[in-house]
Order: C-alpha cells, then sequence, then structure tokens
C-alpha cells in the first residue's frame, strides 16, 4: 500500500489576521515564488487536506472554527502557523478578544514569524512541514502494518502535534 | 412555490481568502435574502488605544489591514496632526501620495487577480498577481516592507525616494501599464469574460445612492465620488477625474478598477515631476487635544477616521468608518435575485476586505 510521497496538501485559514499574512501565503502559491514546485497543491476543503496553514491570533468566534477545521482534517496532519500573531498574538496581543496564538487551541508544529511574514519565510515554513508530514506518514504506515495482520482496528497514531 | 430553504456560506470558503459568513436564502437556484454575520476576524484594536499612546498606536492602525495598511496609517496621522495644527513639509506630503497610490495599484491588482480566480481564468489571475509583484518590489526598495511600510509618523514621513529609485520607479511603470493594457483588453475583450460578468450584479445609480455605497462600487453605478477630489496631502495639485462608469454590473467595476490602475500610474508620474525638495518632517510636541473627522480614498473607497484626544499621552477614542462596511448593504442588495452559482462572484466584485471592517 503505497502512499504518494512528498505531495501534501494545504489548507488556508484566516482566524484574525489582517490580510498581510494571507495575500502573502497567496503570493506563495502565484508564478512568482510558485510553492508547487515543491508538490504542495492548496486546497478548500479540509477532508481533503495535510498540512493547515492559519494566519492570525484566535479569537472567541474563530477558535471553533479553527479547532473544527483541525478535527476534520484526516491524520497524519501539521499545523504551521504564519505571522507573528498566529504564533503568540502579535501586536494584538492585548486587544480584548484576542486569546493568543494558534496554539492557544490547536497544537502548532512550524512557528513561521514575520509582520507580514515573505513568503520566503512562509515557503520554508511549508518545506518544514513537509519534512515533518513525511515522518508522521511514515509512522503511520508503520503503525497501520503493524496492528492490521492481527486484526486490531488501526487506532490513531500520533496524539496531538509533536509533542 | 418553490420550497425555501437556507444555505450557509462561509466562513471558509474556496472562493473567499477572509470569512465572513452569509446565510443564503433560497428558492430554487435563486437567491431570495442574504444575511450577512461578521466577527470571525474582530481583534478589538480600537480598544487598544488605552494601551498604546498615540505615536505607538500609529503601527497598530497599520495593521488593520495588510492592504490598505498605508492608507489606514495616513488618515490616523493626518487626524492627529490637525489636532496638533502640524504643518507636514511638502514633500512628505508628495511622498505620501506615491506610496498611497502605488498602493492602490497593488490592490486593485489583487482585485483583478481573486476576480479572474473567481470566474475560473486561472492564467488570468496568475497573469495579474505577477505584474503586483514589480509594484511591491518597488514599495519594499523604497519603505523596506512589502506590506506593512511603517513610513509614516506624525509630522511627516520616515524615509526619502532618491533620484535612483525614481527613475526605477517610473521605468518600472511603463513595463507595469503596458501590462495593464493586455489585461485590461483580456477582460474587456475576451468573450467568456463577457458573458460571465455583463449584467451580473446590477445596481442602479439610485440603489447605490440609497445604500451608500463607497469607492469603485459607487462609481462603477455612477456616483461621482472620490475623496481624493478633498485634496488632502498632494492630490490637491495633481490633475485627474473620478472614474465612474454608468452601467452599474461586475463588468463596470472590473472596467472602473483597471481604468483606476492607469490613474494611479498617471498621478505618480505627475507627483515626481512636481515634488519639491525639503525636510521629510518637522518635530512634533505636546499630546493631542481636541476631535477630528479625516476622510480619506482607500482603494476601495471612503474611508473615514474619528480621533479624539484630552491632551493626555494616551487618545481617548479611535474610530475608522471602512469602505467594505459601507458597501455590505449594496452587496445584499445585489444578491437578491441572483442565482447561487453567481454568489462567489458578487461577493469578489465588491473587493470586500473584512479584516477592516471587524478590526
Amino acid at each position: 500500500m503505497g502512499k504518494v510521497k512528498k505531495s501534501p496538501w494545504l489548507l488556508h485559514y484566516d482566524a484574525s489576521s489582517c490580510n498581510g499574512c494571507d495575500i502573502e501565503v497567496l503570493a506563495c502559491l502565484t508564478p512568482v515564488y510558485d510553492v508547487e514546485r515543491f508538490g504542495v497543491v492548496s486546497t478548500d476543503d479540509p477532508m481533503q487536506a495535510d498540512i493547515l496553514l492559519i494566519t492570525g491570533g484566535v479569537n472567541s468566534q474563530s477558535e471553533a472554527v479553527v479547532r473544527q477545521l483541525y478535527e476534520q482534517m484526516p491524520r497524519p496532519k501539521v499545523v504551521v502557523a504564519v505571522g507573528v500573531c498566529a504564533c503568540t498574538g502579535g501586536v494584538f496581543k492585548d486587544c480584548y478578544n484576542i486569546k493568543g496564538g494558534v496554539d492557544t487551541v490547536i497544537p502548532v508544529d512550524v512557528y513561521v514569524p514575520g509582520c507580514a511574514a515573505r513568503p520566503q519565510s512562509i515557503i520554508d515554513g511549508v518545506i518544514k512541514a513537509v519534512e515533518i508530514f513525511q515522518k508522521r506518514s511514515d509512522e503511520h504506515d508503520a503503525y497501520e502494518r503493524e496492528h492490521r495482520h492481527d486484526g486490531q482496528v488501526p487506532a490513531e497514531t500520533s496524539g496531538k502535534g509533536n509533542q | 412555490m418553490a420550497k425555501r430553504s437556507v444555505i450557509p456560506y462561509g466562513p471558509q470558503h474556496p472562493v473567499l481568502p477572509e470569512p465572513i459568513h452569509l446565510d443564503l436564502v433560497i428558492e430554487d437556484e435563486k437567491v431570495i435574502e442574504a444575511i450577512p454575520s461578521i466577527g470571525f476576524v474582530h481583534r478589538g484594536l480600537e480598544g487598544l488605544v488605552d494601551k498604546r499612546d498615540y505615536n505607538e498606536y500609529l503601527y497598530v492602525v497599520e495593521r488593520t489591514c495588510g492592504i490598505c495598511s498605508f492608507g489606514h496609517g495616513l488618515g490616523y496621522v493626518e487626524a492627529i496632526e490637525h489636532i496638533m495644527n502640524v504643518e507636514v513639509p511638502d514633500r512628505a506630503k508628495f511622498l505620501r501620495t506615491i506610496w498611497l497610490e502605488l498602493s492602490r495599484m497593488h490592490s486593485h491588482m489583487l482585485w483583478m487577480g481573486l476576480m479572474a480566480d473567481a470566474f475560473g481564468f486561472e492564467s488570468l489571475f496568475y497573469q495579474c498577481w505577477r505584474i503586483r509583484e514589480k509594484v511591491l518590489d518597488m514599495l519594499e526598495m523604497t519603505t523596506g516592507g512589502r506590506l506593512i511600510f511603517s513610513v509614516n509618523r506624525v509630522g511627516g514621513v520616515l524615509r526619502d525616494i532618491n533620484p535612483e529609485q525614481e527613475r526605477i520607479i517610473l521605468d518600472t511603470l511603463s513595463g507595469i501599464e503596458k501590462d495593464v493594457r493586455d489585461i485590461y483588453n483580456t477582460f474587456m475583450t475576451d468573450y467568456s469574460v463577457e458573458s460571465r460578468m455583463k449584467g451580473c450584479g446590477h445596481l442602479s445609480k439610485v440603489q447605490a445612492m440609497e445604500l451608500g455605497c463607497a469607492g469603485p462600487f459607487g462609481r462603477a453605478s455612477g456616483i461621482r465620488t472620490d475623496m481624493r477630489k478633498r485634496g488632502y496631502e498632494a492630490y490637491g495639485q495633481l490633475d485627474f477625474e473620478p472614474i465612474t462608469s454608468v452601467f452599474g454590473d461586475c463588468y463596470a467595476r472590473c472596467d472602473v478598477r483597471i481604468r483606476e490602475v492607469f490613474q494611479s500610474i498617471d498621478l505618480i508620474r505627475q507627483a515626481f515631476a512636481k515634488i519639491p525638495g525639503g525636510d521629510l518632517a518637522v518635530p512634533v510636541k505636546g499630546n493631542p487635544n481636541g476631535e477630528y473627522f479625516c476622510r480619506i480614498e482607500q482603494p476601495r473607497g471612503e474611508a473615514i477616521y474619528y480621533v479624539h484626544g484630552s491632551g493626555k499621552k494616551y487618545i481617548d477614542r479611535f474610530r475608522m468608518r471602512t469602505p467594505t462596511f459601507a458597501n455590505l448593504p449594496g452587496l445584499c442588495e445585489t444578491l437578491k435575485g441572483a442565482s447561487l452559482a453567481d454568489v462567489g462572484l458578487l461577493i469578489v466584485t465588491i473587493d470586500p476586505c473584512i479584516s477592516c471592517t471587524e478590526r
């Protein structure tokens, strides 16, 4: 049961970003930066996504959406926090409606700093995410191989994030 | 009678780069009513005024939105300067005008790309964004930032454009003008684009007036409104006329926005021809005491900034009304009677900036 390697699908969600990082994420997909050359394809469906890119800190209303998107994604999955707001809350950290970085809600694997994060650093973050995804994917396969033949139902592999 | 049903649209949706939620009341394929609900990107940055002093707060205002960040900073700074009676040097005024027009160009090109993406013309989307990168390169060269520049300060600007950079900008603009001309031809003469957009989402001038539409969305319906005619910064010394259209459909909105890119190129050339020498900023002492309403033409339309200070380091109140907020009633009106397949296109057509609207 071979898997298509190194071609993860990417889902982008704006938690409460100022648009700056979103536009840079989008710029990564366009010809000048072209993240597709690493085999990454942007998708709109969480059910088919492997890497979740989140921009902006989490507020009380987007919290549920972020959690829902994360839970809908199939395992293994990798989360990338893009921009300083997604990492820690950034310039809006003291705002009354900001809970903090994305890691207050879901486990984050790669942190991409910057305000707004530059396309080069976003691409760097995505490549790191691809490596983590590859590793987790192999672990997932190994786990399934080990447990399938003796009749057990394949359980969830890696627990939360990279901890 | 056909059965009515409600379809939730968003917040995470393929056509939307930003989260907005619409409840669409559908009868067969026709939208009867659209009820927007917002709040997914609300951060509450207006509340930060009591935690940041009036100089630091400028950097918060600039981060209201990553696309029109320079304009937001400018509106806030101009309000503070009026309260404190600061006379900005002429050179700073021209530099602000140039950066504001470059921001408008990159915003409109971004929109052109998203629009092309919304009706499925992928290669046009890529072309628009390829040209947009040239504008971003010019901004990065002169300000140091791609999207958020932070070159404004109360009393002037922090950076200058030297003659070498001026030459590069003028050369690049000629190239961009040629490229945008090609894109304009594709948008305006391509059969598939025309059949998709002509007559789609029509809004008459009377409706647009009643609903208070702002910016290119209102201008495409024939409202002759452009805050730049107010003559703030260097606009009073430049020669231009608001670009309008009478058709009021998606096609007209495309036409207006692309022609505004040419207008911006022209304004930047005029500004470079007239720019005087001199200081970049004047020293500012004291704290703002008083209140002021400032109106700025953002890429998406008229934005209003209100500042109230009472002689303290921290201002009392900051409030902004953004163009997308003014255009949401117009959007809900155009959605009525549209088919479900057109909803994505119509949302993109007002050039929504949700993070401005919700702050």
